[in-house]
């Protein structure tokens, strides 16, 4: 991943949420509060996909949300990382057999990293984005 | 405006056009209406009696699709359910959004998930599927179930 | 000058079927007109509770949403036993409140947090998330997890507060009541909160009883409804606390109701410990059929009431399941509470109801249709800190 080391140092996410419960949206939010604090890894949550280095993507994909999910994927600058959080976005989840769905995310959009857990603890989240920049290189 | 008794005033004001009237418990009604007369029945309990209008939803039965309208009492305890069979062949109603606020979402979504026409919609469109949704695909519809 | 512009916001929002999509159609500064668009995170779910278990349906609901992971699995159980006709023992209606009143003072605090991150106070939002963490380890505690409990069941609860474990919840319990009553008496004092949140966002009386708001959007409008009273189910007949109303109905009197209740959820929780030293018993009835009928169950969440009505024909698995989330009935307040608002006043007002925002924060694309000019939900989030900036600086504060 050669072309990624000018990442290394300060990530920007954005964060993307296709149809959750809500739940690993709050966990990710958590790591930014004083408790977890992603900013110690120079990790920054941006309200805009056009600043953002990597998308962190919950939810098992509505097919409301689907051109939308890609939409924003093709907006973001290169290079561009995509992290799956939780169980849905990883496979759809307990959501699987309904009639809305079409993920799961990798289906569609080229996904790096994946953090399963229903939903993942905030420690589990902070190590696979550490995991992430440890892969950087 | 509200009696006190306001399951009693319904009985009343309505008694020969119930078609069935249960008693589950002393908190849970279900009563039964013909589909004409549900703008009345919805004006009655909740301008008249002033009940809160909880929500809607709809059942596909093998005879009809049933809409039901919950309604509470708060401050009785009490939860009135007004069930209409709408028959399959003129799936149509008569919406009661216009009387009561509340009802407008949840109309449109019993239109689309289980294609029931309500008439005189303040604003019959979309709400939830995606705009590639085919026409005509009701996803709460029943298919026969084989399996049970 | 007078041209009236298109304002998008959305899509997304964690309830069932509420993601939401904004159209804010502004007159220069003036909101004239709203247009909700939601389904965006519709999973299907009454569908998929077709073909679930009873005992696994509880699990499906309480992925409806993550921040209200025991309101919908208590309404679905309260469905199921009034359907069946099952009494449940009362430690485990003790135990239930204390998971549904846990949940009500970490949403409120989730709330507070992000109110201030809207209008520009993140100071208010990483102090109260920093206060939120000791309630989430309470949860840990109690059930094991973070969010999704798991802990109800038809019949009963899945698990048991042992009674070594009482005096440790009660330590943090007060602990967490000390920071809480700091970070209430800070935002309730303060000047520019008040300057921004007072008189804005007014929903009537009247209006909060005709488009059937429920829950704290009800109750800071004066219609003083509350489930957990009007129909005592769980442990909420047995022990002592108040509905907490407010007259005005601005953004204000929201923060107000949602302050207060963290009191009396303090209050309820303490009562259900102290009764639980006493109650011995089981923690849940054996359900061994559900038989053909209907059944309606509902819970005061923390957004407001939520209703559950299922349908079964005798099987194991339910014919019909339908939620109702609050937010459903009090996001369609915002046709009257944001038209004559500023556009800066417009993310906080409908911020206000608690439609869990943290998800709405991207895909937001505002487009000036005449001028072909693009804004984005930051945008307007800058509009609206920007407003507290002015404030401040008209109140001569200059802190941050």
């Amino acid at each position: 991943m050669g072309k990624f080391w000018a990442l290394k140092k300060s990530i920007w996410v954005f964060h993307m949420c296709t149809g959750s419960c809500n739940n690993c949206d709050i966990e990710i939010l958590d790591c930014l509060t004083p408790k977890f604090d992603l900013e110690r890894f120079g990790i920054l949550l941006v309200g805009s996909i056009r600043h953002a280095d990597v998308i962190l993507v919950t939810g098992a994909v509505t097919r409301k949300c689907l051109p939308r999910m890609k939409l924003t994927w093709e907006q973001m600058p290169q290079p561009k990382l995509v992290v799956g959080i939780g169980s849905c976005a990883l496979s759809t989840g307990i959501f699987s057999p309904g009639y809305n769905i079409v993920g799961p995310v990798d289906k569609h959009i080229p996904v790096h990293a994946y953090v399963p857990g229903c939903p993942p603890k905030p420690e589990a989240i902070i190590d696979g984005v550490v995991k992430l920049v440890g892969s950087l290189g | 405006m509200s009696s006190p008794d306001p399951i009693a005033a319904i009985k009343a004001e309505f008694k020969d056009r119930i078609v069935s009237w249960e008693e589950k418990s002393p908190k849970r009604y279900y009563i039964t209406m013909p589909r004409e007369d549900i703008t009345k029945v919805a004006d009655f309990i909740f301008a008249k009696q002033g009940a809160r209008f909880i929500i809607a939803s709809g059942v596909d039965t093998p005879e009809a699709i049933e809409i039901l309208y919950h309604f509470a009492f708060d401050k009785l305890n009490k939860i009135l359910t007004v069930k209409v069979p709408v028959p399959k062949e003129r799936c149509e109603i008569e919406s009661i959004a216009p009387i009561i606020a509340g009802a407008n979402w949840i109309e449109r979504e019993i239109a689309e998930l289980l294609g029931v026409n309500f008439l005189n919609h303040p604003n019959p469109k979309r709400l939830l599927l995606a705009e590639d949704w085919p026409e005509g695909k009701y996803p709460l519809r029943q298919e026969p179930r084989s399996n049970r | 000058m007078n041209q009236k512009t298109i304002i998008p916001v959305g899509p997304f929002h964690p309830l069932q079927e509420e993601p939401e999509f904004f159209e804010l159609e502004v007159e220069g500064e003036k909101v004239i007109d709203i247009t909700v668009n939601i389904g965006y995170n519709h999973r299907s779910i009454e569908k998929i509770a077709e073909s679930k278990t009873f005992d696994q349906m509880v699990f499906l609901v309480e992925r409806i949403c993550g921040i209200c992971s025991t309101s919908h699995p208590i309404a679905n159980c309260n469905a199921v036993e009034d359907l069946a006709g099952i009494e449940i023992p009362e430690r485990a209606k003790y135990i239930r409140s204390i998971v549904g009143e846990l949940e009500r003072l970490h949403s409120h605090l989730l709330w507070a947090g992000l109110a201030g991150h809207f209008i520009g106070y993140n100071t208010l939002w990483m102090w109260v998330w920093k206060y939120r963490e000791p309630i989430l380890d309470l949860f840990e505690a109690v059930t094991g997890n973070r969010n999704h409990y798991a802990m109800m069941k038809p019949g009963g609860v899945r698990q048991d507060i042992e009674e070594g474990a009482i005096p440790a919840l009660s330590k943090g319990l007060d602990e967490a009541e000390k920071k809480i009553e700091m970070v209430t008496k800070a935002a309730l004092d303060d000047p520019v909160l008040a300057a921004r949140l007072k008189g804005v966002g007014i929903l009537s009386k009247e209006e909060a009883i005709d488009y059937c708001a429920v829950g704290p959007t009800a109750r800071a409008s004066g219609v003083d409804i509350d489930v957990r009273k009007d129909e005592p189910y769980a442990a909420y007949g047995l022990v002592d606390w108040k509905i907490i109303t407010q007259e005005d109905g601005d953004v204000f009197a929201k923060v107000v109701v949602r302050l207060l209740e963290c009191f009396e959820s303090i209050k309820i929780i303490r009562q259900c410990l102290q009764k639980l030293k006493t109650t011995k018993g089981d923690i849940a009835v054996q359900v061994k059929e559900i038989p053909p009928g209907e059944g309606i169950g509902h819970h005061e969440a923390p957004r407001g009431e939520t209703f559950h009505y299922i349908r079964s024909d005798g099987s194991n698995m339910p014919v019909r399941l339908k939620v109702r989330a609050p937010t459903y009935v009090n996001l369609p307040t915002c046709k009257v509470t944001v038209p004559g608002e500023s556009v800066a006043d417009a993310t906080i007002i409908l911020a206000a109801i608690d439609p869990c925002y943290c998800c709405t924060e991207r895909l937001v694309k505002v487009i000036d249709r005449e001028r072909g000019r693009k804004w984005k939900w930051e945008d307007l989030l800058r509009l609206s800190r920007k407003k507290t900036e002015r404030i401040k600086k008209r109140m001569g504060i200059s802190h941050e």
